[in-house]
């Protein structure tokens, strides 16, 4: 009698597993954080990826790296969606600001963007873990786990996440997004996976933004850094971001 | 020496119908906002990806903070032994329970995916804080049943006092679970604080403890049963404390932020040129839900009289809720530092004061909330024996008690 029990649990079992291979692959989103499968080796822990912007470089008014991100990862002008949201609940991956001094004058142009911080606090105060940092870095947002809590976006100093606010339908599938999640840069890893770098770089037509391996002491990125002096955003908050900055 | 006979209310009366009727109106009205915000996405409502928390968030911290206030006249009388609270154990630890389900509901419902809410189970990040209270709000609906059971059931009496300090310690480390949800954020100048914890436990035994008088001298009155004169004494010198000791915190906090440069142009923000913020912090929270309220509570023209513990009672959850907002969405609508000296702008409101106009569907998913709390209270003091039957002079000194 019990052995029968099993066996027909078995079979259940086995039913319903064969069911999930068929259905699974239609309803499973790739997700970005998983985009690195397609590396034979995936995300490496020997490596930091991580941007230096030359704001003396970054041209005023100049919105090219803004562009790049929308056409790459679809939001924005890169998307028929988001109709229905105010500017205020658009998604905004990356901008550009201009900072002024207040005695000087002085002013500069930057981009601002998610700055992929060593202990990020959108990644500390995420219930879920849908916050969550790459070996390599990298911080992403696992689309399947995420809540839509926004603590993430009360954490991050640097408003870098956006929260979808309506349903979306003109994605670019390197770039799932989804109502009621939060989203920020990726940092292009879809590209970066690949061996390319990030839109905004490859975009940016003052050479303003350079990208590599902080870890690596013999890439480019590393050697600009030994020799120029470059801050990081809110450094008092001890998160040491990814992306440095010269010139401000 | 009086025994203690605990019985449901009747129930039956239209008034208790009308009042029930009235809530599962709010009730309907909040599942139908959030089936609103649900289906269309949160485009609907005033938040915004500047501010990102906003009306729901409100009521949800205000009830969940007032839920472990609530609790406190349970451990007074099971934790310090003040045998004339003793009676009140019972209806206290409900409404805490109540109250708790009630910002709760409120907070799953405004997530960008309630539909996942299991999420925040199966998948812990025990760094998180906000993980952190996912247990401490369960572990207090445990804990504050096993202490319901213990004075229910007389066999298990002798276990009262462990139960209710249990509950005690577990409702003051929820509440600095809830403050430290603002404190621990370091980003933003309006936040990052410690005393947001200590302060927040002071908020909540003000709050709870109002809603608690509220609705005791409510049932109270509507079901002819008599409180005691020292008891509303009581009760009303221990609420002037707690009222009292709001403000102080406050502000030691203003204070604190106003001798730190850094916080200077927050505190400006709050305190003088904030607009509906610096309204809500001077006219309804020091004035309305602080001072106003000490008058009635403490000058011999309104003490002790039941109308001013009402008043003083609703101006504090008034005070309570514009509180709240003002850490909540004031924390936010200041705009977040990126560069300390310098201007900013950008096309994503950079270095202005981020605007949030609440929508009427999040108010009333707020009001469900609290809707859902107060009919979960009624509900319960039918069916279940909470309410003492007599609260007279005679009946609150030298208390044994026994369930009918």
């Amino acid at each position: 009698m019990s052995q029968d029990h099993n066996k027909s649990r078995r079979h259940f079992l086995g039913q319903a597993a064969a069911t999930t291979a068929v259905i699974a692959p239609g309803i499973t989103l790739m997700t970005i954080a998983q985009a690195n499968q397609d590396q034979p080796h995936g995300a490496s822990s020997s490596k930091r990826w991580g941007m230096l912007v030359d704001t003396n470089k970054c041209t005023d008014g100049c919105t090219d790296c803004v562009s790049a991100c929308q056409q790459e990862n679809g939001w924005g002008d890169g998307s028929s969606d988001e109709s229905l949201s105010n500017p205020q609940q658009k998604a905004q991956w990356i901008r550009t600001v201009t900072i002024r001094d207040k005695q000087t004058g002085h002013t500069n142009q930057l981009p601002m963007m998610c700055q992929h911080c060593e202990s990020p606090a959108c990644v500390d105060v995420c219930p879920t873990g849908a916050s969550m940092k790459r070996v390599d870095g990298i911080v992403l947002v696992d689309k399947h786990i995420c809540i839509g809590c926004r603590y993430c976006m009360m954490a991050c100093p640097y408003k870098a996440r956006s929260f979808v606010h309506e349903s979306l339908h003109d994605q670019k599938s390197n770039s799932p997004r989804g109502k009621g999640t939060v989203e920020a840069c990726t940092m292009c890893v879809h590209r970066v996976d690949h061996g390319d770098q990030p839109a905004c770089v490859e975009k940016c037509s003052s050479g303003a933004m350079m990208f590599g391996d902080l870890n690596d002491p013999n890439s480019d990125i590393s050697k600009k850094l030994a020799e120029v002096d470059s801050t990081q955003i809110r450094a008092d908050l001890g998160l040491n971001p990814s992306i440095r900055y010269s010139g401000i | 020496m009086k025994r203690v006979v605990y019985s449901g209310i009747e129930g039956r009366s239209l008034g208790y119908w009308g009042l029930m009727g009235a809530l599962g109106f709010f009730i309907l009205l909040a599942a139908g906002s959030f089936l609103y915000m649900e289906h269309s996405g949160h485009h609907v409502t005033g938040m915004n990806n500047q501010v990102v928390w906003g009306m729901p968030h409100v009521f949800a911290i205000f009830l969940i903070v007032a839920a472990s206030g609530a609790l406190n006249v349970a451990s007074i009388s099971s934790v310090f032994n003040q045998k004339i609270y003793k009676p009140l154990a019972r209806m206290s630890a409900m409404l805490a329970l109540t109250l708790l389900a009630g910002g709760l509901v409120v907070l799953l419902l405004d997530l960008g995916r309630a539909d996942r809410m299991i999420t925040a189970v199966t998948n812990y990040n025990f760094k998180s804080i906000f993980a952190w209270n996912i247990i401490l709000y369960s572990g207090f609906f445990v804990i504050v049943l096993a202490y319901l059971w213990s004075m229910f059931d007389p066999k298990l009496h002798k276990h009262t006092r462990k139960a209710g300090t249990a509950a005690f310690i577990w409702r003051l480390v929820l509440t600095t679970g809830t403050g430290s949800i603002f404190g621990f954020l370091s980003a933003r100048q309006g936040y990052d604080a410690a005393i947001m914890a200590p302060m927040f436990i002071i908020m909540s035994f003000a709050f709870g403890k109002a809603i608690f008088m509220i609705l005791l001298i409510g049932t109270y009155r509507y079901t002819d049963r008599s409180i005691s004169a020292d008891l509303i004494e009581r009760l009303n010198n221990l609420f002037g404390v707690f009222v009292a000791a709001v403000l102080y915190f406050t502000v030691v906090f203003h204070l604190t932020n106003l001798y730190a440069a850094e916080h200077g142009d927050f505190e400006r923000f709050i305190l003088m040129d904030g607009g509906v913020y610096t309204f809500l912090f001077w006219v309804v929270q020091v004035l309305l839900g602080g001072v106003v309220p000490l008058v009635l509570i403490y000058h011999p023209a309104f003490r002790y009289n039941i109308r001013s513990l009402i008043a003083a009672s609703s101006l504090v959850i008034i005070g309570g809720i514009a509180h709240i907002y003002g850490i909540v969405v004031g924390g936010q609508a200041f705009p977040l530092v990126l560069f300390p000296g310098k201007e900013v702008s950008s096309s994503f409101n950079e270095g202005v004061v981020n605007s949030y106009s609440p929508s009427l569907p999040e108010i009333l998913l707020g009001l469900g909330g609290v809707a859902v709390a107060v009919a979960l209270f009624l509900f319960a003091i039918k069916m279940l024996r909470l309410v003492p039957e007599n609260l007279d002079a005679e009946h609150t000194e030298n208390v044994t008690e026994v369930p009918a």
